[in-house]
């Protein structure tokens, strides 16, 4: 084997362990795996007190699970030296990606294994956990509770956290709506003026000018990335205002409808002609990106993307205008979401549960992130109050009139031209639907990507929506 | 066994001690045995339980939302499994990435071991240098290959067609949605980059373990290069070939990372991790999601059954020799 050395490859060599060597080697894993067993004997053997934060009833800790993100992460830093320090209760939080976070939860409200006292919900499961009986309803605290000030909660949103029988389900940490940004500096060069409530017909016709109106520039960014909360975000509001729904009341599927079939087809071919390249892969974070490099002159989206773009260090900031969602027949078409914070009816510490809540939801939790982190990373979107306030003003000049002037429109109950049988403006608040529209999207992104018509696409639709929901609830 | 109940008719059973020499060799064979069995049950609870567990779900109808109608389902699950239509484009795909990659990855990395088998300058260097895609996270792979490579603005495959379309003074160049307009290929492409140089190491060992002198003797009698690698060298690697086919093949079988990176499970390139992936974490069906889980991990022992089998007749000829 001469020239075979010096060789640095991880090379098992069949055979080249000895037989001794190899019953030392069974018996060391013998041994390791004796040791290991014993340890984790004991350590399961602890049972309801080891882990998970702390499974006990003391009356001193309160147990969250949160989505991570950056507002929630604030959160998380501020806890110990604010929170606690007033109250001397312990914060047990339990941080996990949104995915995994929506499923922990659901499975933990839904055997009410009583672990966990608050979580991070949004508006999509309000209707259906309260309904369920999930949620410990909050209007006792509420009234009990001067400081917190229900009456400053956005209207909207307020309607979205209470449940079909009225009582309030949850607390949000902040909202959002979706609008129109553009950039004010392409349209000024190509002589186009936005107004202040654009129609879809004019928004399609500024793309199709606005094609090139820079190096490279495309009209319009608008997501086209599989999954429920991308690319049919924006989408099922367009459906929204063209008259269009998913269900009709008595929860007959309407995918494959006329106006359904409409409203995609115009986004389909609104994006296909004059959207970002690489359309069917875009979602937020894409067409962000598309946005700040200056690769589209007009995006459609969530507010919160407004922070972004003018933040400091953008090379678009002070150059994005921000106008009301593009209708076509409803008067406004904006979307609602909203992380809330809801209780466990299960819970043993309802009490300690409302405190953190009223401490982080309320508008002095608000001043402090201005003050310790910045106000531009203010968990907004939730109090009316936050837009009185001079300094988020400052912080959020450009925007912030429009961001609270789209939530404020925001209908959830009434999102388009026909009765609904549940709630929700860019989802249908049932459990399905997450599923449904995820499925759905990749139909319609292979339509974007120019593999499949938008009939096909929809007609699929429809057999899933038929069999997913319609007759499951029909019953 | 315990010995409280008598039975009816005494009989000498066959777990009744033939005398005193056997029972005592057979407490000696328990008491060298008896030391391993915490680390068996260890093993078992480790590795087999939450299989078990897995198969016994999958015979049930639950959905987390709807905790109340959890129960006995049957063959339901199965039986969707079996006529869903997505579910069988999942498998079609699921075979069609398996099958390219492996095939493209051992051609590739055949070829590039070949050459690395030559000595010439800077050899660890350069093998060391083919490695690291293969030491690459996935997910950063796929993130990689989404962003800097493929994206249509700033990508680096439309970069060049730029500044080659620049060479000769165009500035139309032809900027191809590689994602949209390939997307199976696209994800294909970034686990090929990502496998070749697993095989190109196993295939490399292979032929560091191939005797020298049989080739020299083929040159001796004018072998063509050709001819030794056909006639010498391929058969020797055969065995390495399959067994680097068939350890990729389980690997990218349940590949996730660059489904859900790159196309999110759109454009018709959902495999079946990716499926399982939504069945558990949109729909919350846990029975079915468990019942796929369990058709790919039978389906998964098929193929490990064949590796198993290769590596052990690599290991009685090692012996052999």
């Amino acid at each position: 084997m001469a020239g075979r050395h010096g060789i640095h490859l991880p090379t098992t060599l069949p055979g080249s362990t000895s037989r001794v060597s190899r019953r030392a080697a069974l018996g060391g894993a013998a041994g390791l795996g004796g040791a290991a067993f014993l340890s984790s004997c004991s350590g399961a053997g602890g049972g309801g007190t080891a882990g998970g934060g702390g499974g006990g009833g003391d009356d001193k800790t309160v147990n969250v699970i949160m989505v991570n993100n950056p507002q929630m992460v604030d959160l998380q830093k501020l806890t110990k030296d604010n929170f606690t320090k007033d109250t001397g209760i312990t914060v047990n939080y339990t941080v996990l990606p949104e995915n995994d976070v929506r499923d922990k939860i659901s499975q933990e409200f839904s055997s009410q294994a009583g672990q966990y006292d608050v979580a991070s919900i949004s508006n999509y499961e309000v209707p259906f956990y309260s309904k369920n009986g999930w949620l410990a309803p909050l209007d006792d605290f509420i009234s009990g509770d001067s400081g917190f000030n229900q009456s400053d909660i956005i209207k909207p949103l307020a309607t979205a956290l209470t449940g079909e029988d009225g009582k309030v389900y949850a607390e949000p940490f902040y909202g959002e709506s979706s609008f129109l940004m553009y950039r004010k500096d392409v349209f000024e060069s190509k002589g186009l003026t936005m107004p202040d409530k654009p129609t879809w017909a004019e928004v399609a016709a500024f793309a199709a000018q606005l094609d090139g109106a820079m190096p490279n520039m495309k009209g319009i960014a608008l997501r086209g990335l599989p999954g429920w909360g991308q690319v049919f975000a924006p989408l099922t509001t367009v459906v929204n205002t063209f008259g269009g729904t998913w269900f009709d009341e008595d929860w007959t599927a309407k995918v494959n409808a006329p106006e359904f079939v409409e409203a995609t087809k115009f986004y389909v071919d609104l994006v296909r002609a004059h959207g970002e390249n690489g359309a069917p892969q875009a979602g937020f974070t894409e067409c962000l990106n598309g946005m700040t490099q200056s690769q589209v002159a007009m995006w459609y989206d969530a507010t919160s993307a407004a922070g972004s773009l003018d933040a400091e260090g953008s090379p678009v900031a002070g150059k994005v205008g921000y106008v009301a969602a593009p209708v076509d027949q409803t008067e406004s078409s904006g979307w609602l979401y909203t992380w809330a914070w809801g209780v466990q009816k299960a819970s043993k510490r309802q009490d300690n549960a409302w405190k953190f809540i009223s401490w982080a939801s309320s508008q002095k939790y608000e001043e402090l992130v201005g003050a310790q982190v910045g106000w531009a990373s203010v968990p907004a979107g939730k109090r009316n109050s936050t837009y009185e306030n001079a300094d988020y003003q400052k912080a959020a000049a450009p925007f912030y009139k429009e961001t609270q002037t789209a939530i404020n429109a925001a209908n959830p109950a009434n999102p388009g031209v026909q009765p609904r049988p549940a709630p929700g403006i860019q989802f249908v608040a049932i459990p399905e639907f997450a599923d449904l529209g995820t499925q759905v999207s990749q139909f319609v992104s292979s339509a974007i990507a120019g593999q499949t018509s938008v009939e096909d696409a929809l007609n699929q639709g429809q057999e899933l929506a038929t069999k997913l929901v319609s007759d499951k609830y029909k019953k | 066994m315990s010995a409280s109940t008598a039975p009816s008719h005494p009989r000498v059973g066959p777990d009744r001690p033939q005398g005193s020499a056997g029972s005592a060799r057979r407490a000696a064979d328990w008491a060298r045995r008896a030391p391993l069995l915490p680390a068996l049950l260890f093993t078992i609870v480790v590795t087999q339980l939450p299989f078990v567990a897995t198969i016994v779900i999958s015979f049930m109808n639950w959905n987390s939302y709807y905790p109340q109608d959890r129960g006995f389902g049957g063959v339901d699950n199965y039986v969707s499994v079996f006529t869903n239509a997505q579910l069988r484009q999942a498998v079609v795909n699921t075979v069609v990435l398996t099958v390219t990659v492996v095939l493209v990855s051992l051609v590739l990395g055949m070829l590039i071991a070949l050459l690395l088998d030559r000595k010439f300058a800077g050899r660890g260097a350069v093998r060391t240098m083919m490695i690291a895609p293969f030491l690459v996270v996935p997910i950063a792979a796929a993130l990689l290959w989404k962003h800097a490579l493929f994206n249509p603005n700033y990508g680096l495959f439309n970069g060049t067609i730029n500044a080659v379309w620049k060479l000769f003074g165009s500035d139309s160049a032809p900027q191809v949605d590689w994602l949209s307009t390939a997307p199976k290929i696209a994800i294909e492409v970034s686990l090929i980059w990502q496998w070749t140089p697993f095989m190109m190491l196993i295939l490399l060992a292979g032929l560091q373990s191939k005797p020298a002198d049989a080739e020299e003797a083929a040159r001796m009698d004018g072998a063509t290069s050709f001819q030794i690698f056909r006639y010498l060298t391929f058969p020797h690697l055969r065995q390495y070939l399959e067994l680097g086919g068939l350890l990729g093949a389980i690997y990218i079988v349940q590949n996730f990372d660059a489904v859900f990176t790159i196309t999110a499970g759109g454009l018709g390139t959902a495999n079946l991790p990716y499926t399982i992936y939504q069945t558990v974490f949109s729909a919350h069906d846990y029975g079915l999601a468990s019942a796929m889980g369990v058709v790919v991990v039978i389906a998964t022992i098929i193929i490990a059954t064949f590796a198993l089998r290769v590596v052990s007749s690599m290991f009685k000829q090692e012996v052999g020799r």
